[in-house]
């Protein structure tokens, strides 16, 4: 029997529904973060070649375009973190016995508390 | 709304031996209470006996009357024709899936999938017929419920753009009854089942879209089922590596 016809799934599919750019958002911040981490690379790298070589980092880094490119980056980690927080519960319901907790609390639980927590201790650890 | 109003329906048709289809407009009268299905039984009836769709119980139950209706996955049954008078609805057949004809879908590629899972239960001893029922506490019965409502409409497939890339994953809908079983505690299956769910057409082809859940009218919640899926996988094979762990 020859192929039937069946609806062609195109480049564009990601365009033809609101859940699909939100969900290509997502997958698209994960470029913007392993970009940074060759960022931090290149950072530790100049620490290890000595003062001279940070220094210069360090004045690039006033530059608007990287002011730019950090605001940037920071957006797209915030989005993509708080879309993953947002469906952990999903994928890790909490039971209190046997009852599920909310998925509003369970994220709030598993997600934004620690988050909070780490971002406090890491500030902490910077400014002390 | 005038006496008389109709509503334009745009629906695909097409033939075993067309390559392409093409969309027949039909002016259906316009009833408020009247749903999709209920304009196609029309056009059927007094216009144009010839097309052809699926559909039995009309109350959401049976799963049959699926389609794509102005580019969404929905039973037919239940998306009202108020929701989009004056202007006109587009009616396609479930996306990704072979068409036989019109409207109606080819199931083979699905019940072959499904099949493949072992959707039933899975005794590792059988007890004698004597030994009674094999009892489940309120709790237990909990645990699978939500995935067990399912009613292989197969709507989750058509939201799904991993089916339309990838023909051989094995879709929401079936890993989600797989769930079904392998969460019940009268079941001891999960390691037989585990073949194909744990493979890259199984859970792990999921990019977790998550449409298959919005799109689901049973809140089944199949992404979530998928995502839990890969939890349990995960941790499966984590335990592997310890010492003490099973192998």
């Amino acid at each position: 029997m020859k192929n039937r016809y069946m609806t062609p799934l195109g480049w564009y599919w990601f365009l033809q529904r609101p859940a699909f750019r939100a969900f290509m958002a997502r997958e698209a911040t994960s470029v913007a973060v392993a970009g940074y981490l060759v960022f931090v690379l290149i950072l530790l790298n100049a620490i290890g070649d000595g003062p001279v070589a940070y220094d210069r980092v360090v004045v690039n880094l006033k530059q608007p375009l990287a002011v730019f490119g950090h605001v940037l980056v920071f957006g797209a980690a915030l989005y993509h973190s708080i879309t993953w927080f947002n469906l952990t519960p999903k994928a890790m319901p909490i039971y209190i016995g046997e009852d599920r907790v909310a998925d509003f609390w369970a994220a709030i639980l598993m997600g934004y508390l620690p988050w909070l927590v780490v971002s406090a201790v890491v500030l902490w650890a910077v400014t002390r | 709304m005038a006496r008389g109003a109709t509503i334009k329906l745009d629906v695909f048709r097409c033939r075993p031996e067309d390559e392409r289809g093409t969309f027949r407009s039909y002016d259906v009268p316009y009833r408020e209470h009247w749903v999709v299905l209920d304009a196609l039984n029309w056009i059927k009836d007094y216009m144009d006996g010839t097309l052809s769709y699926r559909w039995s119980c009309r109350m959401g139950v049976c799963g049959s009357c699926g389609m794509m209706i102005n580019g969404q996955p929905a039973l037919s049954c239940a998306v009202f024709l108020k929701s989009y008078y004056p202007n006109s609805i587009r009616v396609e057949p479930l996306s990704y899936f072979p068409v036989d004809r019109d409207l109606m879908i080819d199931l083979e590629g699905f019940l072959a999938k499904l099949k493949s899972i072992k959707p039933w239960i899975i005794h590792e001893d059988e007890k004698p017929l004597e030994a009674g029922e094999y009892l489940q506490t309120p709790g237990e019965l909990a645990a699978f419920k939500q995935y067990s409502m399912c009613i292989n409409c197969m709507l989750c497939y058509a939201a799904c753009p991993v089916v339309g890339a990838e023909e051989d994953f094995l879709g929401p809908a079936v890993i989600a009854l797989a769930q079904r079983y392998n969460l019940d505690s009268r079941d001891q299956g999960a390691e037989e089942r585990s073949v194909a769910i744990d493979a890259d057409e199984g859970i792990w082809g999921c990019t977790f879209v998550g449409e298959c859940t919005e799109v689901c009218p049973k809140q089944v919640d199949p992404a979530g089922a998928i995502q839990r899926a890969k939890v349990a996988s995960a941790k499966n094979w984590y335990s592997k590596l310890l010492p003490w762990g099973e192998r």
